[in-house]
This record gives C-alpha cells, sequence and structure tokens, in this order.
C-alpha cells in the first residue's frame, strides 16, 4: 500500500466510523467493494431462486384472494432481486455476470430455498419464518454503510414486513380451521423451524466475515444475537395461534430475559451449504432451464433494439 | 349471468396460466410484467365472478365457489386463453390476440348503461388492459422484427393459435342477447376493428396474417379442449379436497 493510499484508507475508515454513507463514486478499498458484491449478489440471487418454492403454490392457492396476494409477493421477490442487482451493478459489476455465477453454482444464496414447499401451510410458514428471519438480518441492513444497499433495503423491508404478515394470516387462518388444516400448519412449523434459525448462519465461534464487516458497518448485530432475537419474537406468535415449537429444550430464561433453545443440527446447516439439500439441485437446474429457454427472446429484444437505432442513424 | 362468467372466466383462465410462468421468464422484468398482468386479471376475475354469484338471489355464490367448484363443463372461457404457455413466444402471441379482442370488449362494456355494476368493473379493466396490450403488442413487433430465428418462432406461434382466434368473434344466443340488451358489444363491428388493430401490428412485426382456416369453438358452452380439465385439477385441488374449510 502506498502513502496515497495508506491515507484514503484512514479517511475512509474515519468516514464508515462516523457513521457516514459511501456512495459508488467515493474511493473505498478493494475488499471492502468485494464484500458488498458478494453479499449484495448473493442476497439478489436469493431473492430469484426464492421464487421458485413459493412460486409452486401460485396455482394451487386455495382461493382467489390467496392466489393474489400470492402473485403479489412472488412478484416483490423479482423486484428485490432487481434493485439489489442495481445496487450491486453500483459497484463495477454487471447483473448478466452475477447471474452467470449463480446459474454455474459458483456463487451461493440462501440455503433456505434448497428445502421443499410441500403444502399450503409451507407458504405460510415460508412468509412467517422465512420472511421473518430475513427482516431480523435486513432492518440492520437499512443502516449498512454503502449508500446504494442501505437505501434498497429500506424499501426491501417494507415489502418483507408485508409477506411475514401475510405467512402469518395464511398460519392463523389455518389454525381457525379444521383439523386437518391444523395438522398442515403444525407440520409446516415443524420442518421450517430450524431451517429457519439456521438463516443467521454459523454461531459468533465460526463465523469468517464477521468482525471486518461489523467495523465497516455492514453488519450491526452478530449471528447469535439476531438468532436469539428471533426466537423470543416467534415464541410467543407461535402461542398466540395455539402452535407448538418444535423444541424440546425451549424455555424462558428469566435471568436473560430470553428464551433458551436446543442446539441446531449444524451437520445438516453444513450439508445444504454443501450443495446436499433436498432441493439445491432441482433449484439450479430450474434457474438454468429458465434461463437457456429465455435466450433466444433475450437475443432477439437486442436485435431488434440494434435495428432501430440503426434506422435512426440513417 | 352467461355473459359475466364468460368476462370473469376469460380472466381466470388467463392469469392462472400466466402464473405458471413466475420464475420462469427470460428475464426478470418479465417476470415481474407477466406476474402483474395475472395480477390485474385476478382482480378483474373477482369483481366479475362476485356480480356473476350475485345475480340469482335464491342461490347466490361468492367468487370463490364460482372458481374452485365448477367442473370444466360449467367454465365459460374462451378455448384460447386455456391453451399451454408452451414457449415464450406462445404465450405472448395467445396475450396479444386476447389482449386486443378483451380491450374493445372491455371498452364497449364500460360505456354501456344496461348494467351498471359491469361498466364499472369493465372501466377500470379497460386501463389495465390498455397496458396488456401494449405489452403482448410490443413483445410481437420485437420477436418478429428481431432474430432470424424469433421470427420464425413468433410466426408459427400465431399459426397455432389462429385457429381459436374465430370464436371469439362466433356470436351465440348469449351474445345475441347480450348484444341486444347493451351489456355485450356487436361481435361482427368488433371483428372488423379487431382486424385492423391486429394487422396494424403484424405489419410492423413483419408477419403474415395468416389464412381463416378452420375455427375451433366450444368453451363457450363448456366443451373445452384437454388443456382446461387438467388446469381445474390443479387450481381447484385445495378447495375440492377440504369442502368448507376457509383459507
Amino acid at each position: 500500500m502506498n502513502v496515497t493510499q495508506e491515507h484514503l484508507r484512514e479517511e475512509f475508515d474515519a468516514y464508515v466510523a462516523s457513521d457516514k454513507k459511501i456512495e459508488p463514486k467515493d474511493w473505498m478499498p478493494d475488499a471492502y467493494r468485494k464484500t458488498l458484491i458478494r453479499q449484495i449478489s448473493q442476497h439478489a440471487h436469493s431473492e430469484i431462486v426464492g421464487m421458485l418454492p413459493e412460486g409452486k403454490w401460485i396455482g394451487r392457492a386455495p382461493s382467489l384472494q390467496r392466489k393474489a396476494i400470492l402473485l403479489a409477493k412472488v412478484q416483490d421477490e423479482a423486484g428485490h432481486g432487481l434493485y439489489l442487482y442495481s445496487a450491486a451493478e453500483t459497484l463495477g459489476v454487471e447483473r448478466a455476470d452475477l447471474v452467470d455465477d449463480l446459474l454455474s453454482g459458483k456463487a451461493k444464496y440462501s440455503s433456505i430455498f434448497n428445502y421443499p414447499s410441500l403444502t399450503w401451510a409451507d407458504i405460510g410458514a415460508i412468509g412467517w419464518l422465512v420472511d421473518g428471519a430475513a427482516i431480523m438480518n435486513q432492518v440492520p441492513l437499512c443502516r449498512c454503510s454503502y449508500g446504494p444497499y442501505a437505501r434498497a433495503m429500506t424499501r426491501v423491508c417494507k415489502e418483507e414486513s408485508f409477506h411475514q404478515r401475510q405467512g402469518y394470516s395464511i398460519m392463523m387462518q389455518l389454525m381457525k380451521g379444521t383439523d386437518a388444516q391444523k395438522e398442515m400448519a403444525q407440520d409446516a412449523l415443524n420442518r421450517w423451524w430450524w431451517p429457519s434459525l439456521m438463516m443467521f448462519g454459523p454461531s459468533d465461534s465460526e463465523s469468517t466475515h464477521s468482525s471486518q464487516n461489523m467495523k465497516w458497518n455492514i453488519k450491526r448485530f452478530s449471528n447469535d444475537e439476531l438468532r436469539q432475537r428471533m426466537v423470543d419474537m416467534t415464541v410467543p406468535q407461535a402461542e398466540c395461534i395455539g402452535l407448538k415449537m418444535p423444541d424440546p429444550d425451549l424455555k424462558w430464561n428469566e435471568e436473560k430475559g430470553g428464551h433458551d433453545f436446543g442446539e441446531i443440527d449444524w451437520t445438516e446447516f453444513y450439508d445444504v451449504i454443501a450443495g446436499n439439500g433436498i432441493c439445491n439441485k432441482e433449484r439450479l437446474e430450474e434457474r438454468n432451464k429458465a434461463h437457456d429457454d429465455g435466450a433466444w427472446v433475450r437475443d432477439a429484444a437486442v436485435a431488434y433494439s440494434e435495428k432501430r437505432k440503426a434506422n435512426k442513424q440513417r | 349471468m352467461d355473459a359475466l362468467l364468460r368476462l370473469g372466466d376469460d380472466a381466470l383462465v388467463l392469469a392462472q396460466r400466466l402464473g405458471e410462468w413466475c420464475g420462469h421468464a427470460p428475464a426478470l422484468e418479465e417476470d415481474i410484467a407477466l406476474t402483474n398482468i395475472a395480477l390485474d386479471l385476478i382482480g378483474q376475475t373477482q369483481s366479475y365472478l362476485s356480480l356473476a354469484g350475485s345475480l340469482d338471489p335464491d342461490a347466490p355464490k361468492t367468487d370463490d365457489e364460482l372458481a374452485f367448484l365448477r367442473s370444466d363443463r360449467e367454465f365459460k372461457n374462451l378455448l384460447l386463453v386455456e391453451q399451454s404457455n408452451g414457449h415464450f413466444g406462445d404465450t405472448i402471441a395467445r396475450q396479444f390476440l386476447f389482449d386486443k379482442y378483451a380491450l374493445l370488449r372491455a371498452e364497449h362494456v364500460a360505456q354501456q348503461t344496461f348494467d351498471m355494476d359491469a361498466a364499472a368493473i369493465a372501466a377500470k379493466a379497460v386501463k389495465e388492459i390498455r397496458y396488456h396490450a401494449d405489452h403482448s403488442s410490443k413483445w410481437i413487433i420485437r420477436l418478429g422484427d428481431g432474430t432470424s430465428e424469433s421470427h420464425s418462432r413468433i410466426q408459427k406461434s400465431i399459426n397455432d393459435l389462429w385457429k381459436f382466434t374465430g370464436e371469439m368473434f362466433a356470436a351465440d344466443e348469449v351474445d345475441i342477447a347480450g348484444s341486444i340488451a347493451g351489456l355485450l358489444p356487436d361481435l361482427t363491428a368488433l371483428k372488423t376493428q379487431w382486424d385492423e388493430e391486429i394487422d396494424k401490428v403484424l405489419l410492423e412485426a413483419t408477419l403474415v396474417r395468416p389464412e381463416d382456416g378452420e375455427m375451433k369453438t366450444g368453451g363457450r358452452t363448456g366443451v373445452h379442449t384437454e388443456e382446461l380439465v387438467t388446469m381445474l385439477a390443479e387450481m381447484q385441488v385445495l378447495p375440492r379436497t377440504h369442502p368448507g374449510a376457509s383459507w
């Protein structure tokens, strides 16, 4: 690092430490840029892959109102993907290259979407728990040091909180319904609860990116702090509608003012990340097929626009 | 009631088809566009079917009962809208042929005074369908005048679906009664306008309008292609498996 760079680096650190926003044209360390590209694009990929498990239930939504709500929700996810890719592009990368990394399996997306959506109650559980965990992770990002990401997250979080409410509303309605509906809701909670807690990432002692990201104001709270908040928020919501939490070790701890809860199955966690989840292969194949099937359409759109440009110049 | 079912079922069946695209479109922007159109159509469905279900005070039905508990023989949609998605060009061709018709029909329903409730629904729908028709027309032009592959693909899509366009203008007793009362448009006049609109876009897209051959009909009287019954099996599975349940 030469003197100028060192000086820039010091200025940058001081600027970020004073809680100010970095904008696309500002100087930033390469590692900061790389971390943000990785995080924002992974987030965008997660939105896009996340459309698949829920999209499968649009056709089977049990009422017109639920169908409209689910369509709007999955459409929101596409919108989130779009503006997150745009936020990543402000860091000097192209959306097409980021998408290629997703399709080739090089880039990661949230492991939660490698679990299958088996019943209508899964749509409730995904909204309530998965979007719930996402909000928990993302609200602090609205104060992230990188301006375009922080602003994108402000909008994403507003929509995600609607998503969470629609998920909870599905669960609430099921728990007011027939025995079969109640069973469906409980079964979905049983299957989605632990994967949702895994969404906060490895425990603090194992987390590799955390400390530098904290210093850069990209991350504000530790994985375990956020996971604890998720548990404390969800338990009373489940109790309120008569759902039983699938954790025998769960109990209120008066001293810490929060719940104690059981140990996450970390073998499963690392196994799904490594690509061995129930749907890893299917999700990527589905995205690849959509991309390949659409190639002729994208080519046509480019060819048409070039013809128009050429005609104008003539 | 049949006239309203036709309006509602066209929208519902097409929305159900468009929903299948979600997450699979050629670009993210199209995922958003196609789901947006599906959303508009679900809204139209809710309005038209609620109105249709309220017409018989002795046996009122909700929009959901009409959508989820009727058999394929009771659905009154056009055969065109139930055709499977195929590739993106097939979906766009189906949308384009339907949008141009749906817009003219909704414009008429919005202006008539026989049924003011239907007029209010159609007035809102007109604003939406204008966007749909703009979207599908632009894609017809892009694909027609894009690459040689896209040109031949979209030409084939239009050729393949053309046999379902006659049904839109084949007036039966419901159309004639509806037209005399004022609720529905005169389909002969509508056809002339539709022809003009279609020809204009096809010309710009450098595509050839297919010859009118044998036209397939039956949807309006509940005799559908094999596509619909499979679609309804998926769409209606939960309300049929859990009778009386609320969602």
